[in-house]
């Protein structure tokens, strides 16, 4: 791991506890997740007890303590895509990938994740992989869109 | 090159070249791009106009601008050709070269891209006319269509920045607050608590330090007009704040922004530095003696940290963990200062009241709830949009008049607002005027402005179960209440939607709604009940029918349902015998097909792929 990057990331925002928030979520867009070492790095640096770090990394959900896929798959269950059928199309995808959500296939290439809600109502049920989105889903829709990464 | 503005000339100064720059014989074509406009493919149309301006060699006859979100979500990506005020909609590419030969060369209007009244399907060729629009009053979104939001010129250019010219030179603090006051704004983020008496308590309160922070951790599920506003309009937001800081005495102030919010937090990020590079943010701002700066702090995913407690600890790089607000944050908030904390929109409400007065602003709206609301209009809905409104407009008015109703034909049952703290209001009160008081006698709440519409295929122990897994899922656990009875509550909802309802179930959900609304320690959780409350309230028969008959009269819950072919309809075309991914349908090329119960998982897939609807669900 390098260390010279997160040393980078600390420096960048302070050592200050209130910037912690933004230098897990770099170190985290840096490798795709959090790995220990960086944490113990910045617990060193920060002089913040790692128990601490590690609280804050498993409270807030955008950060992973281990690695993702390559492609992350977001499925919205926001009421709007509720009520318009999204539970099926995460079922579907569960099915079909072998994972459950929040989870990660063996060969690193999906993560599955349900978010609360995208914001783009218009097009529920909502499914993001990576930066696209994929509105107006049906679950009969998802084998074919999931051929598409690989 | 950029130079700082030193005082209230230099602002009137710069507005005035702005607008004198600007030419008016030159047609503009507008085109949203929010998030919206961007899922719906509104960037491959800028860019496409952008090379067929170049191509067809208009640039001297037309100015692309594109703007933050107009509302119409349903029929993006759109374009609105100005002076003219023609609304093209649902666009492609492969549009854009006729617009411009067409519409701009020739000033005709394109018939097939206008859009179509969903009542009568007549072609609408002007924005004005449109349903959608015309009973809106868009007084703080509206301007979402006239800049660039990503340009503080375009929005000095309409008037931005003059509030803040006119308090910091024309008015004490003391006058600001007591304007706001008497405009009657209350914060939009949920509580309804008024601004103005909220501020004059922070100003108040006891300390050297004073903190504002905008909540822009915009989290109820199918609420989304936060994003678009700082998306749209974020220098209204920061100019409210600004105001706001000048009002309270403050000289630091935070953005706390959702993470999912990417474009949001890009447009703001660009914004404090365009207003910094101004002078409108930092030292001595317009030349006076105020300072002040804003620092954004990017969420975590935490639907808790909505909670100004917890998100403050948020702020502090601590867990999100409300505490009890035995003292209130105005006295002791963000590092245990005096600290004001509104919600997104109730910042871009501000630089309104002061420019346009007190007065002006109380007209608008019912008599406690002033001004107008942003609402997301969303779910089983023909118009998905943002739409605002005045306080006080009828459910059936924003519904229909302005929703075009629900589509395919279905029956309209219930409206959710206020997201997982609000409740379900039934169709006998459809006609209720929408504001904080009624809403909240009907058993939900305003809360952010989330309406989420559901039609008779929606099961409402399924929505009531949807947002009690929710917030179990975002509760922070502090609490015993909100940990422990969201968990039980989960457990009574999910037996009675598969099966294993008892006649005593109602009772404790009843009671546990009791203790959660006595005894947790935030909203988020003395609120967590309404969603269960509002059903029980309003739809005691569904829960009956779960419990006593084990049906679900939706057809939602899968444990209640069986699928099955409807002989008569199957033609043995034999596709859902293909996507069953049970393997549970047989039968043999152009004869009846028949699922096996057995092996049935009630996927759906077979009722979504038949096309004769021969697939039932009971």
């Amino acid at each position: 791991m390098n260390t010279d990057k997160v040393d980078g990331i600390i420096k960048k925002y302070g050592k200050e506890q209130s910037a912690i928030m933004s230098i897990l979520q770099d170190i985290q867009s840096e490798y795709n997740y959090l790995p220990r070492e960086a944490l113990e790095q910045v617990s060193k640096k920060m002089s913040i007890p790692l128990s601490k770090i590690y609280g804050i990394a498993t409270f807030y959900k955008v950060f992973s303590l281990t690695p993702r896929g390559r492609h992350l798959i977001k499925v919205c269950l926001g009421t709007a895509c509720h009520v318009r059928g999204a539970p099926q199309i995460l079922e579907e995808i569960e099915r079909k990938i072998g994972i459950r959500a929040g989870e990660t296939t063996g060969d690193l290439k999906f993560t599955l994740e349900r978010v609360n809600c995208l914001g783009a109502c218009a097009l529920g049920p909502l499914v993001m992989i990576n930066n696209d989105y994929y509105g107006q889903m049906t679950s009969a829709k998802v084998d074919k869109i999931l051929k598409a990464y690989d | 090159m950029i130079k700082k503005l030193k005082n209230r000339t230099d602002l009137e100064n710069l507005k005035e070249s702005i607008l004198k720059k600007k030419d008016k014989k030159k047609h503009c074509i507008i085109v949203s791009s929010g998030t919206c406009g961007q899922t719906s493919g509104s960037e491959k149309v800028i860019e496409k106009f952008k090379d067929e301006i170049k191509k067809q060699d208009m640039g001297k006859q037309v100015e692309l601008k594109v703007t933050g979100c107009h509302g119409f979500c349903e029929v993006e990506p759109v374009a609105l050709i100005q002076p003219e005020g023609i609304f093209y909609q649902k666009l492609k590419a492969e549009d854009v070269p006729e617009i411009i030969s067409e519409t701009i060369v020739k000033g005709k209007v394109i018939e097939k891209l206008l859009y179509s009244d969903t009542e009568t399907g007549k072609k609408i060729p002007y924005e004005k006319d449109i349903p959608f629009y015309k009973k809106q009053s868009r007084i703080i979104f509206g301007n979402n269509v006239l800049i660039d939001p990503t340009s503080i010129d375009d929005y000095i250019g309409i008037g931005g920045y003059e509030a803040l010219g006119k308090v910091l030179f024309k008015m004490k603090p003391e006058e600001v607050i007591e304007e706001v006051k008497k405009s009657g704004l209350r914060g939009r983020g949920g509580g309804g608590f008024p601004t103005g008496k909220k501020w004059g308590f922070c100003r108040q309160a006891e300390g050297d330090v004073r903190y504002v922070i905008c909540n822009a951790d915009e989290g109820d599920p199918g609420a989304y007009m936060d994003r678009s506003l700082l998306e749209g309009n974020p220098h209204s937001v920061l100019e409210g704040m600004i105001i706001g800081a000048y009002a309270i005495g403050s000289s630091e102030g935070y953005v706390y922004i959702r993470a999912e919010y990417p474009l949001a937090l890009k447009n703001l990020e660009k914004a404090i530095s365009q207003a910094e590079g101004y002078g409108l943010l930092g030292k001595n701002i317009l030349g006076s003696d105020f300072n002040f700066r804003v620092k954004i702090t990017r969420g975590g995913g935490a639907f808790v940290c909505g909670e100004s407690t917890a998100l403050m600890a948020s702020i502090e790089g601590r867990v999100g963990e409300p505490r009890a607000k035995y003292v209130h944050t105005i006295e002791s908030g963000l590092r245990d200062k005096p600290t004001n904390l509104n919600n997104v929109e109730t910042w871009a409400n501000v630089p309104m009241i002061i420019s346009r007065g007190a007065g002006w602003y109380a007209k608008i709206g019912t008599q406690k709830s002033k001004g107008t609301k942003i609402f997301s209009l969303v779910g089983k809905i023909k118009n998905t949009g943002l739409v605002e409104v005045p306080m006080g407009m009828t459910l059936r008015e924003i519904i229909y008049d302005i929703g075009g109703g629900i589509p395919g034909g279905k029956k309209f049952k219930a409206v959710q607002t206020g997201g997982p703290s609000g409740g379900c209001i039934p169709e006998e009160l459809i006609d209720l005027p929408v504001d904080f008081e009624r809403l909240a006698e009907a058993g939900s709440m305003m809360g952010s402005g989330g309406m989420i519409i559901m039609d008779e295929d929606n099961c409402m122990v399924d929505v009531a179960k949807y947002f009690v897994d929710f917030l179990r899922e975002e509760s922070c656990g502090k609490c015993v209440p909100c940990r422990e009875g969201l968990e039980n509550m989960y457990n009574i909802l999910a037996g009675i939607t598969e099966g294993r309802g008892k006649e005593e179930d109602i009772g404790l959900l009843k009671e546990l709604s009791e203790v959660l609304s006595e005894g947790a320690l935030c909203a988020l959780g003395t609120t967590a009940a309404n969603p269960v409350m509002s059903t029980l309230r309003y739809f005691p028969e569904e829960y009956e029918s779960h419990i006593r008959d084990k049906k679900c009269p939706a057809g939602v819950c899968k444990e209640l349902v069986l699928y099955s072919i409807i002989e008569e309809k199957c033609n043995g075309c034999g596709l859902c015998r293909k996507k069953c991914p049970a393997k549970a349908i047989s039968g043999e090329p152009k004869k009846v097909h028949v699922i096996n119960q057995a092996e049935c998982i009630k996927c759906r897939q077979c009722f979504e792929v038949c096309r004769f609807g021969a697939v039932k669900i009971e």
